[in-house]
């Protein structure tokens, strides 16, 4: 691990302006990503700037209805809120279903979502990855690709491949529900939505999210969703707990009589981003609420998929996996069950 | 700032509260808390299994709640209170948590046993405080009396440690009898 020295700024606007004007500098929050990845040898910064006491701890009740949750709520916290589970269950259910109860304690909303996007290579110093080192090759695309995406990512040419995804589950939660994301900068707050946040990789695979160098997450904005208070995620996994998803889906609908009036979807562990899926919600409106219906917009939003073919296992088996893990988050929807 | 050799490092002073016992200490700002607790204070009872995250061995309670110290370095935790299952009974006697490991048989090789008896530990505390998982019934309920927790609920919270000898069934029972003593009582 590279040595680094470690401060405390009194306050965010302190921390950014330290990380903004050291391109070597780096935020901490839980460490839970970043710990591992200084010891990895894979973050090498030189400055360690604590922000744990410098972001809202809180969750408040927002004037239009809503709930604003600081960057520095313990995951933990967010799940067991009693506000975020009786009106967003999706998140509530979304944040349990990711990492373990230790974890939990300790990773925060801002980390969460700053988490890296992600591969095995891309951990693993010895081998190629343009997401690590610009140019040198994507590992995946010849070797072990399970986690790895069949939507938005970049095939070729080959020093810019990426089909990494992005790992966080609350994220995906906070897609489907429209939230926001206050960000503070050298230059002052701004506020952009969760879905553009994360970026796909493009051509330029280093890159995770659209935030620059220095700009801090300070709180996460929900805003009022009365369809919330009927929605899902349905997380499938290689066991039944503590793994990371193969495919997940946070799903919102609502049904009068036998027509689907509003629905909302979106699918993690499937690309880059957490993947907020237009077509199928359109698919979704208007059809009535059955298994073909369910099917067909999943269908819909893989059109143009493009899974990882790989000698050594790609991930063409998501495209039945999204199909079947939509159908069953809806389908539990539909039918008034509390989990899919 | 100090010189930043590999070697050398940056180093800083901080105090840890450990089982009790207050300690100060100077180190690498790249230390763990479990490596200040067993390299710098020779308390081994945290175990290192991973050192990732990944198997619950280091689990600890960081000011009262299951952390895992592999992934906490030190200097962000100045002046924590640290409780290892060392120091989690009362004067020299053993917690119920470790007396019913005992009883049942929860563990053949033992290494990861420390950090299980930590983190069921701070798992009983969260489920008497209305924390729920992924595996409640209904996450809308009212929570504030607490959780009750069959064994899927055990199972699930104590996800987060693994144990490679496979005690697990034996862990959930030790586990579930405190519990429910715990709930009686
Ligand atoms: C074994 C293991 C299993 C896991 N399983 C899951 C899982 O199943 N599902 C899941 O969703 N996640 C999982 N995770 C990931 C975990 O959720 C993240 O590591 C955690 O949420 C990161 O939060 P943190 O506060 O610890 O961030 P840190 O590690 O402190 O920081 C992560 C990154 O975010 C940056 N950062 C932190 N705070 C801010 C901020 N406020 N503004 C801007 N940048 C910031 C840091 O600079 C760093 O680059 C797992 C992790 C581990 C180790
Ligand atoms: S998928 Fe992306 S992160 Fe993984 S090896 Fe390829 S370039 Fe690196
Ligand atoms: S040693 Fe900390 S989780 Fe494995
Ligand atoms: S008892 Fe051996 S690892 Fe759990």
């Amino acid at each position: 691990m590279k040595p680094f020295a470690y401060e405390r700024p009194d306050d965010a606007q302190g921390a950014v302006a330290t990380v903004s004007a050291d391109p070597d500098a780096a935020f901490l929050a839980g460490g839970t990503n970043l710990v591992d990845h200084l010891r990895l040898g894979l973050a090498t910064p030189s400055t360690l700037v604590d922000v744990t006491g410098l972001t809202s701890t809180e969750i408040t009740d927002a004037p239009d209805g809503g709930l604003s949750i600081g960057a520095g709520v313990r995951n933990a916290d967010l799940a067991a809120d009693e506000r975020v589970r009786a009106r967003y269950p999706v998140l509530a259910q979304a944040m349990l279903a990711g990492a373990s109860g230790q974890l939990r304690n300790m990773a925060t909303t801002g980390g969460n979502l700053l988490q890296r996007t992600r591969c095995a290579y891309f951990q693993d110093l010895t081998t190629p990855c343009n997401k690590r080192q610009p140019g040198s090759g994507c590992s995946a695309l010849e070797g072990w690709a399970r986690h790895h995406a069949v939507l938005g990512a970049t095939h070729e040419p080959a020093d810019v491949a990426c089909v990494a995804t992005h790992p966080s589950d609350m994220a995906v939660a906070l897609a489907v529900l429209d939230a926001q994301v206050r960000v503070l900068g050298a230059e002052g707050e701004r506020s952009i939505p969760l879905s553009t946040l994360h970026r796909l990789p493009g051509g330029e695979p280093s890159r995770d999210t659209v935030l620059a160098h220095g700009e801090l997450v300070t709180a996460v904005d929900l805003p009022p969703s009365p369809i919330a208070a009927r929605s899902t995620y349905y997380k499938v996994r290689d066991r039944a707990s503590f793994a990371f998803a193969l495919v997940s889906v946070a799903a919102a609908i609502e049904v009068v009589g036998d027509t689907i009036t509003d629905a909302r979807l979106a699918l993690g562990g499937v690309a880059h981003k957490p993947w907020r899926a237009t077509a199928a919600e359109e698919a979704l409106v208007g059809a009535p609420p059955t298994d073909d219906t369910f099917r067909a917009a999943a269908r819909a939003e893989l059109v143009d998929a493009r899974p990882v073919e790989s000698p050594r296992g790609g991930t063409a088996f998501k495209l039945p996996l999204v199909t079947a893990a939509v159908t069953a988050a809806l389908r539990g929807l539909a039918g008034g069950e509390e989990h899919a | 700032m100090a010189d930043t050799g590999y070697l050398s490092g940056v180093h800083a002073d901080l105090s840890l509260t450990v089982d009790g016992r207050r300690h100060e200490l100077t180190v690498d700002t790249r230390t763990t808390v479990l490596d200040a607790l067993r390299e710098h204070l020779d308390i081994t009872s945290a175990k290192k299994g991973c050192d990732h995250g990944q198997c619950g061995a280091c689990t600890v309670l960081l000011d009262g709640r299951r952390t895992l110290s592999c992934l906490s370095l030190a200097v962000a935790h100045d002046g924590s209170e640290v409780t290892t299952a060392d120091g989690l009974g009362a004067d020299g006697a053993l917690h119920p948590l470790q007396e019913a490991f005992l009883a049942h048989d929860a563990y053949q090789c033992g290494y990861c046993t420390p950090g299980q008896i930590c983190s069921a530990v701070g798992m009983l505390e969260e489920a008497a405080a209305g924390h729920p998982s992924v595996v409640t019934s209904d996450l809308g309920a009212d929570l504030t009396a607490g959780v009750d927790l069959d064994r899927t609920e055990i199972a699930e919270r104590m996800s987060g440690n693994l144990c490679r000898c496979g005690a697990y069934a034996h862990i959930v029972d030790a586990v579930d009898e405190v519990a429910h003593r715990e709930v009686a009582r």
